[in-house]
């Protein structure tokens, strides 16, 4: 990612740059203070690159996952008026999401 | 009952075969909330009618006096119940009741428990000091200037104050054996997949485990078993059943450990490596470790040299994890949505949501997961983190496998590198908070359990003792940590670890 400097640096663009792929509105103050916070978490965890780990398979789970499947069976769902009352904004039985389309699409 | 906020669960259970009701022990613990948590903060959510009216329905149900029913019990926020605000200590949840039980919510209910209310917690479970909490800070009850662990330190304070006669907590790097060590509780983190994760909100899945947080050993067992086995809504869950845990406890407690082999973890706060150990926590864990030697445990020193990186590794795997679980917080489907005045769309309204909804400390690790897993850094940071989880479950391994039929039973450390600390010590300082999960971490990211058990005081503050087993065998855990409280508790001539709490605080009283 071009955008993004060598690692164990992480700079005030860089983390306005992750924030908006993260969808976080962050404020300029925020922006000072992770940046600073951000370099010395990342200058922590850049240690696991001394580990020696060629030919280690990396673990994704503690416990050996195969396939899980259950019965192919329809079980019942949450009423939707139950799932409804704890949306933000609902209409006509239905999410009411914010606009999804600009003005000059 | 005034007595009743110091009483043990199976002397609860006793107290309740023998006739006292479940309104009258339910009502006690609504006293010491009403008294106690405007200072402790132990509690979000706390709804005395509804405790009584279901204690009331326990008192006429056909079970009474038998198993749990009628038992109070308190659960951390990051469990799902039903019609029962829940937050995970963060704005962005702030009045949802959500519409269904997690399994580990609808099991206790099912075994007949009275839900008192909602702990405290750090923000989705990111901290180890309830400091991170949307709602307000809680206070370790036995020293109120001080923090109560994290991130389930509403349920270790509640605990330990006597709000509860034992908790739920959850455990992703040390979420409920830190509170635990820090305020003399007994906190179990299950072997991952033995008990439920259906209706926790996930922080980062292929760590967090729910477990018990009890007074004793023995109560910690009796919740495991309540809350713990196969449950289909998980699909990590493990299809075995669980060992026998409150008999182990039981028999642990008789005091012998002949033949029992203990590994002592010399990167957890042995030689050359006892750098941010205090040595109070140090001399009361060698004071315990003899112990168990004086009981017929055979000691020797184990090194895994891996869990050098476990806290590099953890804090990769987890934000990165976490950067995607908290994807779900959209503003769309539940929970809070700022900023949704017709001309905004939908990019912006759920950035402003979430810059609104989400503390620091959870913005920090969406950011830094968000990273560690971006085109061009995977490999150097989630991937070479993944590979270095694998070097630490084969320490794991050689432990219990050694060489030449040299292994051990269990590995022990202490709980964490200090007792706790004050309030705000830490809060501006990721580096520095994260240090309290140093001892924790191992065990959960390989997924093997481990407890941790009261082994004495430093500085007037609990210090906790650590004994990790391999996958599945949680017994071990309670088995080892019950011989230990009980060869302590004998020493003291006490009830329990909590009772040198109940003394200070009528010392204090006393001389006010």
């Amino acid at each position: 990612m071009s955008t993004l400097s060598r690692k164990g640096q992480l700079s005030r663009d860089e983390v306005a740059h992750l924030a908006h792929l993260a969808r976080l509105a962050v404020t300029d103050e925020e922006l000072d203070l992770f940046a600073d916070q951000l370099a010395a978490v990342l200058d922590a965890v850049a240690q696991v690159g001394k580990a020696a780990v060629e030919d280690v398979p990396p673990t994704t789970h503690a416990v050996p996952m195969t396939n899980v499947v259950r019965p192919d069976v329809a079980r019942p769902s949450l009423p939707r008026d139950v799932v409804l009352a704890g949306a933000p904004a609902a209409e006509d039985g239905r999410f009411r999401v914010p606009r999804i389309l600009q003005e000059e699409a | 009952m005034s007595d009743v906020p110091s009483m043990n669960v199976d002397e609860l259970q006793a107290a309740l075969a023998d006739g006292a009701t479940s309104v009258d022990v339910t009502r006690a613990y609504l006293d010491r909330i009403a008294a106690a948590d405007g200072e402790l903060g132990a509690y979000l959510h706390v709804d005395p009618e509804a405790a009584l009216a279901r204690a009331a329905e326990m008192d006429s149900a056909g079970t009474r006096g038998t198993g749990l029913t009628g038992i109070p019990i308190a659960l951390k926020d990051v469990v799902v119940t039903e019609g029962v605000p829940t937050t995970s200590g963060s704005k962005i949840l702030e009045g949802w009741k959500p519409p269904y039980d997690a399994t580990v919510a609808a099991r206790l209910k099912a075994a007949g428990t009275v839900l008192l209310g909602k702990t405290n917690m750090d923000e989705f479970a990111m901290g180890s000091s309830t400091e991170n909490s949307a709602y307000g800070v809680t206070r370790n009850p036995w020293d109120p200037q001080r923090i109560p662990g994290g991130s389930s330190g509403g349920s270790s304070a509640a605990v330990a104050g006597g709000l509860a006669p034992w908790a739920i907590g959850t455990d992703t790097g040390g979420s409920i054996r830190q509170p635990a060590a820090l305020t003399g509780l007994v906190g179990h983190k299950p072997t991952y997949g033995s008990v439920s994760r259906y209706g926790l909100i996930a922080f980062s899945s292929s760590l967090d485990q729910a477990g018990p947080m009890a007074r004793t050993v023995l109560d910690a067992a009796l919740l495991h078993e309540a809350i713990g086995g196969y449950d289909p809504l998980d699909s990590t869950s493990i299809d075995a059943p669980l060992p026998v845990l409150a008999e182990a406890a039981r028999r642990g407690a008789e005091g012998s450990l002949a033949g029992l082999r203990v590994g002592v973890v010399r990167e957890l706060g042995g030689e050359g490596h006892a750098d941010g150990y205090e040595d109070g926590v140090l001399t009361s864990f060698g004071a315990a470790v003899a112990r168990l030697e004086a009981m017929g445990a055979e000691v020797r020193e184990i090194s895994c040299p891996a869990f050098d990186l476990a806290l590099a590794a953890y804090y990769l795997i987890a934000p990165s994890e976490a950067s995607s679980n908290l994807a779900r917080f959209d503003g769309v489907r539940y929970g809070l949505r700022v900023g949704d005045d017709g001309a905004r769309d939908l990019d912006e309204v759920m950035a402003l949501t979430r810059e609104q909804g989400f503390g620091p400390e959870v913005k920090r690790r969406i950011i830094l997961g968000t990273y560690a897993l971006s085109s061009g850094y995977y490999e150097a940071y989630y991937g070479q983190a993944q590979k270095v989880r694998t070097l630490i479950s084969r320490d794991f391994s050689a432990a219990w496998d050694g060489r030449n039929g040299d292994g051990v039973d269990v590995l022990v450390s202490p709980t964490t590198p200090t007792v706790a600390f004050p309030l705000g010590a830490r809060v501006d300082d990721p580096i520095a908070m994260y240090a309290a999960d140093l001892c924790t971490l191992p065990a959960s990211l390989a997924g093997v359990p481990a407890i941790s058990v009261p082994c004495g005081l430093s500085e007037g503050l609990p210090v906790g003792f650590q004994i990790m087993a391999p996958a599945l065998a949680d017994d071990r855990c309670y088995r080892v940590a019950a011989a230990l409280e009980a060869a302590l508790t004998d020493e003291r001539g006490d009830r329990g670890f909590l009772d040198q709490l109940a003394a200070r605080a009528a010392t204090t009283e006393g001389a006010a």
